[in-house]
């Protein structure tokens, strides 16, 4: 299965070691960005490469891999990416959270709880929280060095001004450990709270920017807000038609061209593992062994 | 019932072998081999070498004829795979004084010691369409001079001598490896051409055309562009001296650039600088505009905001294997990012709805 042409998951040592370097300094600083230098990889930038250089940088032949794409273990990219280290590294891989050791993400966590056994691995696109508000990466550096975050809360009290809430859905910024303003890639803010005092170590590359940064698992990262605008997780006020969960976050899907649509959840292991269990959604079928 | 499609892995396998198969197109069409790419589509070659920043003819025909000639595709096969070679060492700095010309001009000076060589160059060209290369007519055969006896000074070395224009620094700092080390900013004046040599020609083309049309106005001459091979020497640790390891064609421009002085500098002639692999003088040129318009800094000169004074945003955008990266990947899935919008939409018009309501009420 492993393509011998290449080392161990893809990259040379040298550059495995200069990764590590640079997450150990990420979970020495949890949420400071480390620059390191992300190397081209076999796939485009954007599509990933910060989050697959952490994880060769990760994995050991021992290692059960997950990779998922909007909580779904079978959107083509995530397919892509796992089939990569299928053919690079021949570890094992699974769909089900509970069973991987290292989870690769792009813009969902798991509903499952994760473990201390675990790694989750964010793909992210642009690790700069406030780089909308300023475009200059010399300025952000200096923003974040004199903890000088007033332009963020600034935005959000904006927002609430003109829409009466946080008009930001995804990508919300959290502040870790009372420290540094963080990114959390786009995870859609439902997904905010499972970052803080996460038992797992939560890992987050960013290949085109050159950035990694980490949040060492049970570490504090509180989700930007006001004491009278509290944050609030949202999702679609629906429970999934395949499962019945009410507490899990929703994908819409557009089923004719009368308007019909159905919800369902975006994390497929999690709605697989529900079906088993004999929860039935409002179009949902009973599910039997072996069959998803 | 609709159920969530399923099936990506063999949408993805299905995908790859219709794209081969289009890759080669009509197979009642001979094939095409990377020789006759190498050989015929140099050109292409030498860009695809300059922005892969990896100098072989063979590995970029190969790029180009995978990526069905997209040469954006063939840079980025290219880079994906140099990232994979170790590093041997350093090259001592190419002597390109010693360059064996194939061209060389001077638009500052009628003539030169060394003079002027035309070379194989699409200028003053007709660009009419030669229909005699749709019928594959025999290979033309060009007038042979004997090779030049000696190497050919730089133009810019005559400028110098009268203190005309600045002194090129001399500077023998290691220079840095973008491929090798994150960019930092501010960057040196090093690690910027590093940058634009690798940079898209489009991109680097569009932002000296810039400063040439007001934005930062630096008013270039091209004292001099040379096309030709230059030996690459190594020092070998074992033996102790320098040996050359083959040679490299490049094209190289310096711009010679007015300057009326300025609080720290006299009034002189100043430089820009560009260098690439094979023939590419567009790219070459265009480079040293920019390279003169980032040094403003230095040079003690007004930033008037124009975009290519602007380090930071030259730097971080030149890169078109991140660009379409980037750009491209709004091609993958957003659903969860999109729902969570449309959440908010629904949400917000609800209260804009409500409080019309309650206005129309009141």
């Amino acid at each position: 299965m492993t393509d011998q042409a290449y080392n161990f998951a893809y990259l040379d040592e040298q550059t495995k070691r200069m990764i590590r370097r640079a997450i150990l300094k990420g979970v020495a600083v949890p949420g400071y960005q480390v620059p390191f230098a992300s190397r081209e990889m076999p796939m485009p930038y954007g599509w990933g490469t910060g989050g697959v250089q952490v994880t060769a940088a990760c994995l050991t032949p021992e290692d059960v891999l997950k990779v998922i794409d909007q909580g779904a273990d079978d959107t083509t990219n995530a397919v892509s990416i796992r089939k990569f280290f299928q053919r690079t590294a021949g570890v094992a891989t699974t769909e089900a959270t509970g069973e991987a050791t290292l989870i690769q993400t792009r813009h969902r966590i798991p509903e499952a709880p994760l473990t201390e056994d675990q790694i989750l691995v964010y793909q992210v696109p642009i690790p700069e929280p406030l780089r909308f508000l300023e475009p200059r990466e010399t300025e952000t550096r200096k923003m974040h060095s004199l903890e000088e975050y007033g332009l963020m809360h600034v935005k959000l009290y904006e927002d609430i001004a003109r829409h009466g809430h946080i008009a930001t859905a995804y990508a919300y910024p959290v502040k870790v450990e009372g420290r540094y303003v963080m990114d959390p890639s786009p995870i859609p803010r439902f997904d905010n709270p499972k970052l803080s005092d996460c038992p797992a170590l939560q890992l987050f590359g960013a290949g085109r920017e050159q950035r990694i940064y980490a949040l060492p698992p049970y570490t504090q990262a509180v989700s930007l807000d006001f004491e009278d605008h509290p944050f609030e997780a949202s999702k679609a006020p629906h429970d999934c038609d395949l499962c019945g969960a009410s507490d899990s976050y929703l994908d819409e899907v557009i089923t004719d061209d009368q308007g019909g649509r159905m919800f369902v959840c975006s994390d497929t292991d999690h709605c697989r593992c529900r079906r088993e269990a004999g929860h039935v959604g409002r179009l949902g079928t009973p599910i039997t062994e072996g069959v998803s | 019932m609709y159920v969530a499609v399923k099936g990506g892995e063999r949408a993805i396998d299905n995908a790859h072998a219709w794209l081969a198969e289009e890759r080669r197109g009509d197979p009642a069409v001979a094939e095409l081999t990377t020789a006759q790419i190498r050989e015929q589509l140099r050109l292409a070659v030498n860009r695809v070498m300059a922005e892969g920043s990896l100098y072989d003819l063979d590995l970029a025909a190969l790029a180009i004829k995978q990526a069905r000639g997209d040469l954006i595709e063939a840079v980025f096969l290219i880079r994906a795979y140099r990232t994979t070679l170790p590093r041997h060492g350093v090259s001592l700095p190419v002597e390109t004084a010693q360059m064996a010309v194939t061209r060389r001009i001077s638009a500052t000076f009628k003539d030169a010691p060394g003079g002027q060589v035309l070379g194989p160059t699409f200028d003053y060209t007709h660009r009419l369409l030669d229909f005699t290369l749709e019928a594959n007519g025999e290979a033309p055969v060009a007038l042979r001079a004997p090779a030049m006896a000696a190497a050919v000074p730089h133009i810019t070395s005559f400028l110098n001598r009268d203190g005309m224009i600045e002194e090129a620094p001399h500077d023998d700092t290691p220079p840095p490896d973008l491929t090798r080390e994150p960019m930092e900013l501010p960057a040196s004046r090093a690690t910027r051409l590093q940058a634009i040599a690798r940079g898209d020609e489009g991109f680097i083309l569009s932002m000296a055309y810039s400063t040439q049309r007001g934005y930062g106005r630096t008013h270039a001459f091209v004292g001099e562009l040379r096309i030709g091979m230059v030996d690459v020497e190594m020092e070998v640790p074992e033996l102790g001296f320098a040996i050359c390891i083959g040679e490299i064609e490049l094209t190289e421009c310096e711009t010679v650039n007015q300057f009326k002085g300025s609080r720290t500098e006299p009034p002189q002639f100043t430089r820009g600088y560009g260098l690439t692999f094979g023939q590419n003088e567009r790219k070459s040129i265009a480079m040293s505009l920019v390279d003169r318009a980032l040094r403003w800094k230095e040079l003690g000169e007004d930033y008037t905001g124009a975009p290519a004074q602007d380090e930071e945003f030259v730097l971080m955008h030149a890169d078109n294997v991140q660009a379409t990266g980037f750009l491209e990947h709004i091609k993958l899935p957003h659903y969860v990012d999109f729902q969570s919008e449309l959440e908010l939409v629904r949400k917000l018009r609800a209260e804009v709805a409500a409080s019309a309501m309650q206005e129309a009420a009141e």
